[in-house]
């Protein structure tokens, strides 16, 4: 058990990725050492800041870069502050104050304040629409301006800029970067590698202006609209980034009386010149060096917590490697590339490949390296650079990377085995081969997803993710499989979302015309492929597709359901489970004039006739249509029933309407096609008469308002639905469920039902999408609204009226004499 | 041809069935599957699965196959038997496009092999 009374107060001052990844090695080592605090100015859990990038251009969600949700928090026994900033530290009392009067005395104080941007000290840098880069506050600001479209103006050529503008380019923007220097992010890389980057940037439709100086951000009406360069040159603006470098967040620290020059000065086990004061992060200075990127500040993190824990810690410095995340350009760099007398070159350019590589050698060792347009050698370089590998043996052969060494073939399987042991492979988590091998062998690992969560190798940045992969396949041979996606079926090797997505991207419009641009290995697909394919287009082209017919499976073809002798049941619709003498007379006629043999009644609430002949089947439906009735798609991958109860109309405990709503979803919803059969219901109150709670949609009627549930199944599988919302009214109600459902029929694979969809990309998922993105959420109904304008027509009455009637006719009726 | 029996019906035209799609004509008792693939060729296979009589003239077509609608085994229209593990055989008849139109022979394509298997 814990001893709370007796334990060390710990006390953290920012939450960045610095802290959160100190923490990790803390609780790893000794989980109850400490009452831990921490204060954070951004209101919000520990995330990935790397992966801001991905979710500027739209890539990721915000969800999915959270390292430590808040249930890690409570698990923890940790005490985050959100949303609170420290303005004071007194050394004396050990105690630190935030700017909202709260006080936490500490025994350990650590101090991880990050950087902050720096600011061009310019005419308008303090305008509405001048936005810095740093954390999720920036990103949401920039992607709001982004929705308005116009012209951002991105200062600064470094990562963190061009990082920003391919964002703001796929955001829709109209993007021109500044860059004082000559060439882009010339600290990384070398004249021709940036000349190269630049043009990159450009083929992305971005302006790119070198040696362009910013001399003032001009105004209209209190907002940005221009910008002048030093040449007098004026660029239109409707926002502009400034990203032009970042300063250590030292001031604090400063106050306190630690020794502060460029950062917090901190010595090898990250001791600040203050007693019980530890420094941790960008915001840190050692000897002589602040870091800009994540893999020194989690060297520094382990040998913090170890300092922490009473065995002092080790800190000896890092060498640095990065590389740049923007879609479709790669781009590597490490060391030092600066040309000098001493030093020699070996440079590979491929220019139709777009490929362009340099080695800067030391007495046969590296020093720099920068590589663009294939990075895969990159680690490799890096490796030998930090270990000061001897490469005479190999100098002819080394700028073709690992492959071409002792002569082998290029194979990425023999490059990986041939890998050092101790060889880092994720460079942000410094995290070996060794490492990543022995955590595949001895926890039994199998996937890119299992090695993250135990090693957090390629969790960071992710650009090690190929040769994590690489690992797998050495280690686990045959048995890993990297495109785990099961082919839609063995016409084709594609998966059912890339298939969905490429329908998408490449405009496809015909079933024919998937198969010759997806390449299906058969000429006219099969029975498995065909009906997907079919919805896809459906669903992805309302109204201008025309549906294969051919391609549906025969009960969606002839709208009735077949039965195992070849006969025919058919399933008219009562709207919400309610019907009428009317109803039933007209059902008993039809039943006493097609001879019909059996009449049931459904679990889904309607009449289910059974047994009627084909030929029958127009006939049988001209007579249902004239009482009024339409069918009820029992056969449909679409919307099924929607089951209610009798709700305020009757019931002693209804609190809602639930047999009206339920009757309104039927008649808003009725004759969509979705991935798999839909099936909703109402119930009047928590009693759920209806068994809402076990539908693909259902609602519970609550007295302030309406629970929506989604995801459950009472089939071949029995699973209890999760919550998506309450809401008040009806009407929001309404629009919930049916983005709900769009949402569903945009993503989920043929034959999926809303339970195994949202199981296989996350309810919260779900839920955040619908709930905190009002946008989205809206266009989604739109869209829905838009398919139902060609969807709702009665397939039952086109038939009648003579629609695909070679379907209910012989072709010939040959007596048996004439056969003879 | 393995034609035993000269009786010869015109039962309708090409564009009465449609591409990837089948007709039925009922000889007397028996009901025949008559298949248009997607390249216009045509084929005659009793209406019959030989897993469970499902109708096959219902099913979806593919290449020179056909998928039956109740559970999925896979007939070849060419040689009436079923891919892959499931075994058996559908009664075949020969049928002829001329011009447009079809004709089919009453009598069933000998040796059927169906009753071969127990
Ligand atoms: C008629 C009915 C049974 C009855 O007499 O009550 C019925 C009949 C069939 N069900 Fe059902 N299900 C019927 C309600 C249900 C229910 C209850 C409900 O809807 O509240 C369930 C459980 C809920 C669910 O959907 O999960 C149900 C779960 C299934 C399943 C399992 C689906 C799953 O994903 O787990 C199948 C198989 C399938 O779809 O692949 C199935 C498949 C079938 C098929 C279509 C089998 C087939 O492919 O031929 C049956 C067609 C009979 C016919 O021709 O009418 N039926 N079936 C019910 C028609 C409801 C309606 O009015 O439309
Ligand atoms: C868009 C972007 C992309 C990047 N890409 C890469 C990359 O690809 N590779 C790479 O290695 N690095 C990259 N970096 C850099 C990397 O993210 C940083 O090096 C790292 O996040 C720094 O961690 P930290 O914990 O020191 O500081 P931070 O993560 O900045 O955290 C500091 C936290 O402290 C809080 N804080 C500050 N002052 C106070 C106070 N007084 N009281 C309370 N809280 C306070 C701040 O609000 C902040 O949340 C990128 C950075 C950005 C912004
Ligand atoms: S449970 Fe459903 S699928 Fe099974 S026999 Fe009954 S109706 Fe048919
Ligand atoms: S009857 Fe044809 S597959 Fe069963």
């Amino acid at each position: 058990m814990t001893q709370a009374i007796n334990r060390q107060k710990l006390v953290i001052i920012g939450n960045g990725m610095a802290p959160g990844r100190m923490l990790e090695h803390l609780l790893d080592m000794d989980a109850n050492a400490f009452d831990i605090t921490i204060f954070n100015s951004e209101p919000r859990v520990n995330y990935n800041r790397l992966m801001l990038s991905p979710v500027l251009s739209g890539e990721k969600s915000y969800e999915e870069i959270i390292t430590h949700d808040d249930v890690w928090y409570a698990q923890h026994g940790i005490c985050l502050h959100k949303g609170e900033k420290i303005t004071q530290i007194d050394s004396v009392t050990k105690q630190v104050t935030s700017e909202s009067g709260r006080i936490a005395a500490y025994d350990k104080l650590v101090i991880a304040t990050g950087s902050s941007p720096f600011i061009l000290p310019i005419e308008g840098a303090d305008l509405n629409g001048v936005v810095t880069y740093r954390d999720l506050d920036d990103v949401e600001t920039m992607l709001v301006a982004a929705k308005s479209g116009g012209h951002a103006v991105v200062i600064g050529g470094g990562l963190l800029g061009l990082e920003a503008a391919a964002g703001l380019k796929q955001q829709g923007m109209e993007v021109t970067v500044l860059h004082l220097m000559p060439t882009l992010m010339e600290r990384q890389l070398d004249e021709a590698a940036g000349y190269l980057l630049a043009q990159a940037f450009e083929r992305l439709g971005i302006t790119v202006l070198t040696k362009a100086s910013t001399k003032r951000i001009i105004t209209e009406d209190g907002c940005v609209s221009a910008i002048e360069l030093e040449d007098g040159r004026i660029l239109d603006a409707s926002m502009v980034v400034m990203a032009v470098g970042i300063r250590p967040s030292a001031a604090l620290a400063k106050d306190a009386g630690c020794d502060v020059n460029r950062g917090i000065i901190v010595n090898d086990a990250m001791q600040t010149s203050v007693a019980d004061i530890y420094a941790l992060g960008e915001c840190v200075e050692h000897n002589g060096m602040c870091y800009g990127l994540v893999a020194p500040l989690y060297d520094m993190a382990k040998e913090l917590a170890k300092t922490l824990l009473g065995e002092a810690g080790n800190y000896q410095g890092s060498v640095t490697a990065t590389k740049l995340k923007v879609t479709g350009i790669d781009l590597y760099s490490a060391g030092d590339f600066a040309q000098g007398n001493d030093r020699e070159e070996i440079v590979l350019r491929d220019a139709s490949a777009g490929v362009y590589k340099r080695l800067v050698l030391k007495d046969n060792r590296i020093i720099g390296a920068v590589l663009y347009g294939e990075t895969s050698d990159g680690p490799w370089f890096f490796d030998m650079l930090k270990k000061q590998t001897d490469i005479s043996e190999m100098r002819e052969t080394v700028i073709f990377g690992q492959a071409y060494q002792g002569g082998a073939q290029v194979d990425p399987m023999s490059a990986v085995a041939a890998l050092a042991d101790d060889a880092e492979i994720c460079g942000c988590n410094g995290i070996s081969k060794q490492t990543i091998c022995a955590a595949i062998k001895e926890k039994g690992l199998t996937s890119l997803d299992d090695v993250r969560a135990h090693t957090k190798a390629s969790a960071s940045c992710g650009s090690c993710t190929g040769l994590v992969e690489q690992l797998l396949a050495y280690q686990l041979g045959d048995s890993y499989n990297p495109q785990a996606v099961t082919p839609i079926c063995p016409c084709t090797d594609l998966g059912h979302d890339e298939v969905r997505r490429l329908i998408i991207a490449k405009g496809l419009r015909t079933i024919p015309q998937v198969m010759q641009e997806l390449e299906w290995k058969s000429s006219c697909g099969c029975a498995k492929c065909r009906p997907a394919l079919n919805y896809y287009l459906v669903c992805a082209w309302p109204g201008d597709y025309a549906d294969d017919y051919q391609s549906r499976f025969i009960n969606e073809r002839v709208h009735a359901n077949i039965q195992k002798d070849g006969t025919y049941s058919v399933v008219p619709r009562m709207w919400g489970g309610m019907t009428s003498s009317n109803q039933l007379r007209a059902i008993a006629d039809v039943v006493d004039k097609f001879n019909i043999p059996s009449v049931k009644v459904t679990g889904g609430q309607r009449i289910d006739m059974l047994g009627i002949t084909k030929d029958d089947l127009p006939a049988v439906w001209e007579d249902l249509g004239k009482a009024g009735f339409v069918s009820g798609h029992a056969y449909a991958k679409g919307l099924r029933t929607v089951k209610t109860c009798v709700g305020t109309d009757w019931c002693r405990f209804g609190t809602q309407d639930s047999t009206g709503f339920g009757i309104r979803l039927e008649k808003f919803m009725w004759g969509s096609w979705t991935p798999a059969k839909l099936k909703l219901a109402v119930s009047g109150c928590p009693r759920n008469c209806a068994e809402a709670t076990c539908k693909d949609i259902g609602v519970i009627c609550v007295d302030s308002g309406y629970e929506i549930h989604f995801g459950g199944a009472a089939g071949l599988e029995i699973r209890g639905t999760e919550v998506l919302c309450t809401v008040p009214t009806e009407d929001e109600a309404l629009e919930y469920i049916v983005a709900l459902t769009q949402m569903y029929r945009e993503q989920a694979r043929y034959l999926e039902r809303i339970y195994k969809w949202a199981q296989r990309i996350g309810f919260d998922e779900i839920r955040d999408r619908l709930m905190n993105d009002t946008a989205a959420r809206k266009a989604y109904f739109e869209r829905f609204v838009e398919s139902q304008k060609v969807a709702q027509v009665d397939p039952w009455e086109e038939r009648v009226s003579g629609h695909d009637a070679h379907e209910f006719v012989p072709l010939a009726t040959i007596s048996s004499e004439a056969a003879e | 041809m393995n034609v035993q029996s000269k009786n010869w019906l015109e039962i309708g035209r090409l564009e009465d069935i449609p591409p990837r799609g089948a007709r039925k004509v009922k000889l007397g008792s028996v009901t025949i599957a008559v298949f248009r693939s997607a390249n216009d060729e045509v084929f005659a296979l009793e209406d019959n699965c030989p897993h469970n009589a499902g109708p096959l003239s219902e099913g979806i077509v593919h290449d020179d196959c056909v998928t039956c609608p109740l559970h999925n085994w896979v007939i070849s229209l060419k040689s009436g038997e079923p891919q892959g593990a499931d075994e058996g055989a559908v009664r075949r008849y020969s049928v002829e496009l001329a011009d447009g139109v079809i004709r089919l022979c009453t009598s069933p394509i000998e040796p059927f092999n169906g009753d071969a298997h127990e």
